[in-house]
This record gives structure tokens, sequence and C-alpha cells, in this order.
């Protein structure tokens, strides 16, 4: 593996490795060290948990970062190209880790550098650190990715996430239940692609059926900007919130994720229950970009 | 008696069947040498596309690449290569795997579109002449794609 840009290139036997040395390397963070070597995090737009639980995994590593973040008063403002700015960048370190607006730029960025290039976001298209951690945070939690039940709740048009998770667990027969407001539904080609790989799915609108079968509920913000329409927003808003009095029937196994930030669509005395597991999972992000960036410098063993 | 509308042409290559109306489109892809003499054919009646264009250029035997290079246009063009008046080679269109720096993305987002680069496109599915952007990922229909 010499980048991490797209879910796509990666085979099951290169997750199934990833989701292993991350596993290993929350049980023993010594086992690596990064000490000498520098990761250039070039985060063209704001983000405070990718980047920041980047920089935790490499400093924990024993490694160094070095960080533009946003664009304002540097070169870019003057209206230096992305693949200078990134050839200079790929001179100061050892890895480069990027988040840009622009959909394609980490793949472009890949050919133009010899240091390895980790997509940390390329607007609406991939997120694979975050679709590995979720992985990771299923396989955690579940002790398994084969055959699980998950209910995916909230904007599934726009979300990123969830898109990429439908594919990213897709080898390893799911069971998946869409729960969206009719305006926010998953985009038909995915829906499509889905049945061409023979993936059972339901799509729903109500919140309360679906649960009791889930071994994951993945939770995401509905953004008032989506709606057109102030109404349509206020009407639908409170219908996908989870509280802690829903969860009296589930399943003992099943838990509940989130990428955060969250607002309000998961209230706070869900966090006291055994089902939150969203601040584990934020947690496992550090290890799976730990694993990522061991593995991409070339010393994971 | 057949009567010819266009000269024959001792050396070089024929594209038959294209589309009405695109054969500037197609020439816009083959870019003829300053030295090419073209001949260039538009509304031609013909039995299977009701209406079609066609182009002849003489002294010049058109790469398999710079056929299949037309076959986003022009997907049921026929290309002959000419030898002394007569039909060396036929051969269809065929789009090829990879298109590099021919078409534009219709994403205003992709990369592409904002950096000085040359774009790539993977051919995702033949029959419905359907492009993967290999910077953006998404996938289109040839008819959505814009020459550059």
């Amino acid at each position: 593996m010499n980048n991490l840009i797209s879910m796509r290139d990666l085979s099951a036997d290169k997750i199934l490795q990833l989701l292993k040395l991350a596993e290993s390397l929350e049980k023993n963070p010594n086992q690596i060290d990064l000490s000498r070597r520098v990761m250039a995090a070039l985060f063209y737009e704001a983000s405070t948990r990718t980047r920041m639980s980047f920089e935790s995994a490499m400093k924990r590593l024993g490694g160094e970062v070095i960080a533009m973040v946003g664009t304002a008063g540097t070169s870019v403002e003057k209206g230096e190209t992305l693949s200078d700015t990134a050839r200079v960048m790929a001179r100061y370190s050892d890895i480069i880790v990027m988040r840009h607006p622009n959909e394609g730029a980490a793949r472009y960025v890949s050919e133009q550098v010899d240091v390895p290039v980790v997509n940390a976001g390329d607007g609406a298209n991939q997120h694979p650190t975050q679709s590995l951690l979720d992985l990771y945070t299923i396989i955690r939690s579940q002790g398994t990715l084969e055959g699980l039940n998950l209910a995916l709740i909230g904007d599934l048009k726009y979300g990123r996430t969830v898109h990429s998770l439908a594919y990213a667990l897709a080898p390893f027969k799911p069971e998946f239940t869409f729960v969206s407001p009719k305006s926010l539904q998953m985009p038909k080609h995915i829906l499509s692609d889905l049945r061409k790989m023979g993936i059972p799915f339901k799509e729903k609108t109500k919140l309360e059926k679906t649960v009791k079968d889930a071994d994951i509920m993945y939770v995401t913000r509905i953004q008032r900007e989506r709606f057109p329409d102030r109404e349509e927003y206020e009407k639908v808003k409170n219908a996908y919130i989870i509280t802690a009095e829903m969860l009296t029937n589930v399943k003992d196994n099943m838990k509940v994720l989130h990428p955060l930030p969250r607002v309000n669509e998961i209230t706070t005395d869900v966090d006291d229950t055994q089902y939150a597991y969203y601040f584990d999972q934020a947690e496992n992000g550090v290890y799976m970009r730990q694993a990522i960036l061991a593995t991409l410098l070339g010393e994971a063993k | 008696m057949k009567v010819l509308k266009v000269d024959p042409i001792r050396n070089g290559t024929v594209i038959d069947h294209i589309p009405a109306g695109r054969v500037q489109r197609v020439l816009a892809i083959l870019k003829p040498r300053s030295t090419d003499i073209v001949m260039m054919g538009m509304n031609f009646s013909s039995k299977a596309m009701k209406k079609k264009d066609i182009i002849k250029i003489e002294g010049r035997e058109l790469t398999q690449n710079e056929v299949n290079s037309i076959a986003l246009v022009a997907p049921k063009a026929k290309v002959s290569i000419i030898r002394d008046f007569k039909v060396a080679q036929k051969s269809k269109v065929e789009i090829p795997e990879a298109i590099v720096g021919l078409v534009e993305c219709p994403n205003p987002k992709c990369i592409t579109n904002a950096e000085p680069m040359t774009t790539v496109f993977k051919l995702e599915s033949g029959e419905d002449r359907q492009l993967a952007c290999q910077y953006c990922e998404r996938v289109f229909t040839a008819d959505e794609m814009k020459h550059l």
C-alpha cells in the first residue's frame, strides 16, 4: 500500500490487515517507533477531529507533525497550485495527510509526490480513514464484521460516511435498514449497487420499528441547511432523535455509533447506557490512524 | 449508376457512420495536421441512420488509438483504411479503457476543473458508454461529456 485515497482501492484482505494492526496497537502502543518521521497535515478546510486524531496518532508513535490549517495567510492565497504546495510539503515531510474541498484532490497529489498520501476527506467523495475507523469500531464492539444488522439513521443522502460504510461492509454480508426522511434517502445509485451485490436492505421513514433487530445503530446529523423549507425541517428534525427511553427493547450487544459532532440527535442520557459507543469510536480513530501511518511509512510488522 | 458525392481516396482513412451533425466534433478530436487532405461530408442519407456524416483523410492511416478516441462521439462509426483505392482494413470503433486528456469532467467540484491538469476517465461500462473519473470517482455517460 503506497497511499490511502479511496476505499475502492482496498481489498478485503488489506482492510482486515489494517484492522488487526489497529487492534494490536491499541493493546501495545509501543511496538512501532516513528521518531524523526514528520507528518505534514495539509488541511485546506477546517477539521478539528480528523486532524487532531491524526496528530495524536503520529505523536503517540513518537513522530512529529507540521500543519497547514485553512488557507488564510498561506501561499495558497497567493495563487499557488495544489500541485506546487504539495510538492513543497513532500520535501518537508515523510507523509502527507490532506483534506481538500475538491473531489479527487488527494488522488491527484498522490501522483505528484513521492511520499505517501492519506486522504482525510476530498469534498463529498471519500473519507477512507473514517470508514476504516468505523469498521474497527464495529469489529471491536461486535467481535465480527460478518452478517451484522445495521440501521443507518439520519441524513443518508449527503452523508459521506454512511455511503462509504455501506460499501466498506458490503463484502461481509450485512443487512441494512436505512432510516431517513423521504428527502434525505440513500442515493439511488448506491441502492442499485447494493442490489447488484445481493445485499438486503429496507428503507424506512420511522425509527421505532427498526431498533429491536439492530446490532449497530449508526446515527448522523440532519442539517437544517439541507432543507429548502424551514417547515419541512421542523417536521422531521425530532423524528430521528435517539433517547435512552427508546433503547429498552434492543439487543444486548447493540451499540450506537455517531461520527460526531452531535447536536441533538442522540440525547445525553444515552451516554450513560451500555449502548453508547460514540466516544469509543472517536478513540478508535487514533488506533486506526496509527495503523495507517505505520503501514504507509513501512513500519508495520 | 452510383454517383459519388465525394472523391475516392488513394491512400488514407475513411470514417463512415458518424451521427449527422457530429463531424466537426470528430475532426476536433482527430486534430488534422496542416499537411493532411481532409474531405468532410454532412447529412448523407443512410439506411441505418437516416442521416450520417463522413470524413475522408488522404495520406494518413489512423491508428487504433486515434480511431477509438472518436468512439465517445461516434459510437457506431466504421473506419476503413484505404490503400491504392481498396479497403485494406475495416474496423468498428471501441471506447478505450482509459480516456486521457480528451474530455472535461462534468463535476464542477472535481479537482480536474480546479487545477491545471490532464483528465483521466476509465471505461466503466462499454455498453452504456459510462465513464468514471479517475479523480472524483463519479460516473458519467459519454453524452454528458464535453470535449476539450
